[in-house]
């Protein structure tokens, strides 16, 4: 259903200026942050759980739930912002960032205040040179105008955000890994328990780990209230989410749109979204939540983008990127790209990844390059395996992060689907003997089911 | 192959100043240092564990996990050309091959005049404005064939002052003005913070101005 919602975080999209200080305080900008300091920091936090506000950047975990993860009497609290984007398909952060960085950075104030957090980080991806450019520019001018620093308003709530920049890793997109990253290590994730760097993170203190997309919302939420928020969007989905578009579409883009309810037949097809599949073609699949979810078809697309609807389908919403591909798409090259980008980015601290992606890879290749043995594609089922006990959804893994099972989704929906692409490679039948559990194809549930 | 000049040290300093613990200078050093020669050199990571009091060995084991770092010299522009899935469905592939054919090497090698680095590159998140790349990390959104060679005559012909030398991200950087800035919180300093309390931070009810 495509809703007149009005966006919450592109507003100011808009405006040339978009950026500046001076747009952003004409366009109401800080007096989110003005109704948060109004408030008791718990007071705040409240909001933020009523909002359900559900992380944006790719495990969708409610981020007022994982603020209350800190352990009381524990100090100092940090605050890192994950600002990494890189999950193929994935557009949105880098928008915010270059386009509305005061907003982050109002986020940020708002939830150090609500949480206690006495000191940012916030990191962003090594290849954004013009979002590091923006949010330096925001944050000199916020420190000079008094929005960040000492004395934030006149108030005793002080607080230094520390622009950090990255340098070429997905894997820092993990949150352990992030944390790493920002202490000047490889950023290779780490060993869970503990699972939520709430409880043990930068430094060994408590760590609240936000997406862009996150943060971005809570001057909303402060200046109008969680319940405003959560009155948008349906189920567990709650208020607006960014989605970028892109594939085999007639207008790929970034909407956002009301959560939960807008589905993907409304972004893929309405003339005011993507106006459907290019070319006239039809729809062949496409991926609903970044290259690590499951593929989804023709008869998923009225899903509406809810979050357990669609956990519920067998793939993820992810970080609300949705690739189309269309009907004259090579799948076992679409999959071949896909696990590539795993292999290269496997961090090697774990063998069934680090050996394991490279293995899938490397058959993948031989099968395009015409090498392909018959018992090739149970191979790769069988290393899907090793990776990912059952090819389960959602996945089991045998790796301290998903990365890993990552590489096993595209496999396993384009070996479930269209196995006679392979066999049309290979030159002969294909037969499999590794058992796929959760993520082999499954037609979706009637609705109303 | 230089140590930092007088001047990027007392930049470092600074920087080195916002952590509560010095180590997290590690990776914005390194981009200074390669900001600094245009790739990162060995000498250069000797002195940034100088500055962090880190052994070199460990400055190299974190900078070699990160794909930006080049410990090579690389060409004044790096041309980044994306070649994830969805510029992979949207000519990315030949995008790449057409810039390999016109600058006359293969992804991951340099020109020999020095000007150019070309390497295919995982997703740069512009995943709608396929086919796309990055000279030096700044984008170019659905570039064409005819597009890449105007921007490559543009680069060699010096039209395009608004693209620094490999190795220099952002133009601007952050500066706190100290009587501005709150301090960092290290951490084995066990304070609740103050504004952490029943009352609200902000007492003044009146609609703002």
């Amino acid at each position: 259903m495509i809703t007149d919602a009005q966006p919450i975080i592109t507003t100011r999209f808009g405006y040339d200026d978009s950026h500046m200080l001076e747009r952003f305080l004409a366009t109401g900008g800080y007096e989110g942050l003005r109704a948060a300091l109004r408030k008791p920091p718990a007071q705040v936090s409240d909001d933020v759980k009523t909002a359900s506000l559900l992380g944006r950047g790719g495990a969708g975990f409610p981020a007022g739930v994982k603020w209350g993860f800190c352990p009381a009497d524990v100090w100092p609290r940090y605050l890192v912002v994950n600002g990494d984007e890189s999950e193929p398909g994935t557009y949105k952060d880098r928008m915010l960032m270059e386009r509305d960085p005061h907003q982050l950075i109002e986020g940020c104030l708002i939830a150090c205040y609500a949480v206690g957090l006495s000191q940012a980080f916030l990191y962003v991806r090594g290849e954004m040179a013009l979002a590091q450019e923006r949010i330096a520019t925001a944050l000199n001018e916020a420190y000079a105008a008094g929005y960040v620093g000492k004395n934030i308003l006149g108030t005793d709530f002080s607080v230094d955000i520390i622009l950090h920049w990255g340098a070429g890793a997905y894997i820092v997109g993990e949150e352990t890994g992030l944390i790493e990253s920002l202490e000047g290590n490889r950023g290779m994730p780490r060993l869970k328990p503990p699972y939520f760097p709430a409880v043990l993170g930068l430094y060994n203190k408590p760590t609240i780990v936000n997406n862009v997309e996150t943060l971005a919302n809570l001057p909303y939420i402060a200046s109008n209230g969680g319940d405003a928020f959560a009155k948008l969007g349906a189920e567990a989905s709650k208020g607006t989410r960014m989605f970028a578009v892109s594939g085999h579409v007639n207008k790929p883009g970034v909407y956002e749109v009301e959560f939960g309810v807008t589905t993907f037949r409304d972004l893929i097809e309405a003339p005011i979204y993507c106006g459907g599949v290019r070319g006239g073609k039809q729809l062949k699949a496409f991926i609903p939540g970044g290259a690590s979810a499951p593929w989804f078809y023709e008869e998923h697309l009225d899903l509406p983008l809810e979050k357990a609807m669609v956990d519920k389908a067998g793939s993820m919403l992810g970080s609300g990127a949705i690739v189309v591909m269309d009907e004259d798409t090579d799948v076992v090259k679409a999959c071949h790209r896909i696990v590539r980008f795993f292999a290269k980015e496997s961090c090697g601290k774990c063998t069934p990844c680090r050996e394991g992606t490279s293995w899938l890879e490397k058959i993948l290749q031989r099968i395009i390059d015409g090498y392909g043995r018959p018992q090739d594609v149970d191979l790769l089922l069988d290393v899907c395996d090793n990776i990912s006990p059952g090819i389960n959804w959602p996945p089991r893994q045998t790796t301290i992060c998903p990365l890993g099972p990552s590489a096993v989704s595209p496999i396993a929906s384009a070996v479930s689907r269209f196995r006679h692409e392979f066999e049309a490679y290979i030159g002969g039948p294909v037969e499999t003997t590794v058992e796929m559990r959760g993520l082999a194809y499954k037609a979706p549930e009637p609705a109303g089911a | 192959m230089a140590r930092f000049t007088e001047q990027n040290e007392a930049l470092a300093r600074q920087i080195i100043s916002r952590y509560p613990v010095v180590k997290s200078a590690t990776i914005p050093l390194c981009h200074l240092a390669q900001e600094q020669d245009g790739h990162l050199t060995e000498d250069a990571m000797e002195h940034i564990a100088e500055l962090l009091g880190l052994a070199p060995a460990e400055v190299l084991g974190t900078a070699s996990f990160y794909e930006m770092f080049k410990r090579q010299p690389v060409g004044k522009y790096v041309i980044n050309v994306c070649t994830s899935i969805s510029c992979f469905l949207n000519g990315g592939d030949e995008l790449l091959e057409h810039a390999e054919e016109r600058l006359g090497l293969k992804a991951g090698g340099t020109t020999d005049d020095g000007v150019f680095t070309i390497e295919g590159y995982e997703c740069i998140a512009a995943c709608t404005e396929a086919p796309c790349l990055q000279v030096n990390y700044r984008y170019f959104h659905k570039i064409s064939n005819g597009e890449f060679d105007q921007l490559i005559e543009d680069l060699r012909a010096g039209r395009r002052n608004d693209i620094p030398p490999h190795g220099t991200l952002a133009l601007t950087r952050q500066r706190i003005d100290p009587e501005r800035l709150a301090g960092v919180a290290p951490p084995d300093r066990s304070e609740q913070p103050v504004w952490i309390r029943e009352a609200p931070a902000l007492q003044d009810s009146a609609p703002s101005s």
